[in-house]
């Protein structure tokens, strides 16, 4: 195997092995050095506000972390394992009811202890990120 | 001096509106969070669950479960004290509430949410109570602390900014 299809491979494991983001139905959807981009499908059991149909800021957290994650998991200093210590995220935009959320995460960043992160969230309008997240995660076991 | 209301008529009034602002939310509901209450104060109770662990190995939460949590009582915390005075002077009918999803007053909006992961988070039920350390006519800032075992020890904490919802249209 080629390291990126070893890469990809390892993110796919990553994910599926995660109880929450097999619950909320996470696919990876490319990985590269550095890099990850993870997507859920919208479900009604996700929606914070029942009168639009939107989905709870709270179901995007769990999405923008998880590939904040994965995306440390992707860097080439492979760090055998990784938490999130601090994430911040801004909500730009109510995401379209029905529509797919995908999550964009870079590790811009590493040190020996620390990997710095910053990620954004589309639905599958045109217009700009729903919205954005920057990082702190822990780095256990780098090279 | 008028006679003080009876105490099952307070508390009926009081738990309908929290479970009309509570079990509307789809969300809320899928993560298993209930809110217990004295008087004004509430206590987010997340009921722990498989579903909710990130790391299968150690096992914890997920840290998005966490931050999820964190927000879902922000705002319920939040939406809860613009709606206390309304209910105890008797302009918001609590029945109401529950009865028509449309008549629900707007729950506030995220503009932003910064979490703090303190320690991982043991697969077992997590507390959390709301600060509102400033509550304006267009934003809120509020404060939310997590924790499992021991009230001292968080597991995790978070500040946001919300934007109010529009009273009377």
């Amino acid at each position: 195997m080629t390291d990126a299809s070893k890469r990809a491979a390892a993110a796919r494991q990553f994910i599926s092995a995660l109880p929450h983001c097999r619950a909320l139905n996470m696919v990876v959807d490319e990985v590269a050095a550095g890099m990850a981009v993870i997507s859920m499908p919208w479900a009604p059991e996700l929606v914070g506000d029942p009168v639009t149909g939107v989905i709870h800021g709270g179901a995007v957290s769990a999405l923008m972390d998880t590939s904040g994650g994965a995306a440390v998991l992707c860097h080439p200093d492979a760090p055998a394992m990784t938490a999130t210590m601090d994430l911040r995220i801004d909500y730009m935009r109510a995401a379209k009811p029905h529509q797919r959320i995908t999550a964009r995460a870079v590790c811009h960043h590493m040190t020996r202890s620390v990997a710095f992160v910053r990620a954004e969230a589309f639905d599958e309008e045109d217009g700009g990120p729903v919205a954005v997240a920057n990082g702190a995660f822990t780095v256990v076991g780098g090279t | 001096m008028k006679a003080p209301e009876p105490i099952q008529v307070v508390k009926q009034r009081r738990d309908a509106a929290l479970a009309g602002l509570v079990e509307g939310v789809p969300y809320i509901q899928y993560l298993g969070i209930t809110f217990d209450r004295r008087g004004d104060e509430l206590t987010g109770v997340l009921h722990y669950d498989d579903k909710l662990i990130g790391n299968p190995v150690l096992p914890a939460l997920h840290g998005g479960v966490t931050a999820a949590f964190l927000e879902v009582t922000a705002i319920v915390s939040l939406s809860w004290t613009l709606l206390w005075d309304d209910l105890e002077t008797g302009r918001l009918d609590p029945e109401a509430l529950t009865a028509d999803a449309e008549a629900r007053p707007r729950l506030p909006k995220t503009i932003d949410f910064s979490v703090d992961y303190l320690r991982s988070g043991l697969p077992r039920d997590a507390y959390a109570r709301a600060r509102v350390n400033r509550s304006g006519r267009r934003y809120a800032s509020v404060h939310v602390e997590a924790w499992q075992d021991n009230r001292d020890k968080l597991f995790a904490q978070a500040t946001g900014h919300f934007l109010m919802p529009r009273r009377d249209g």
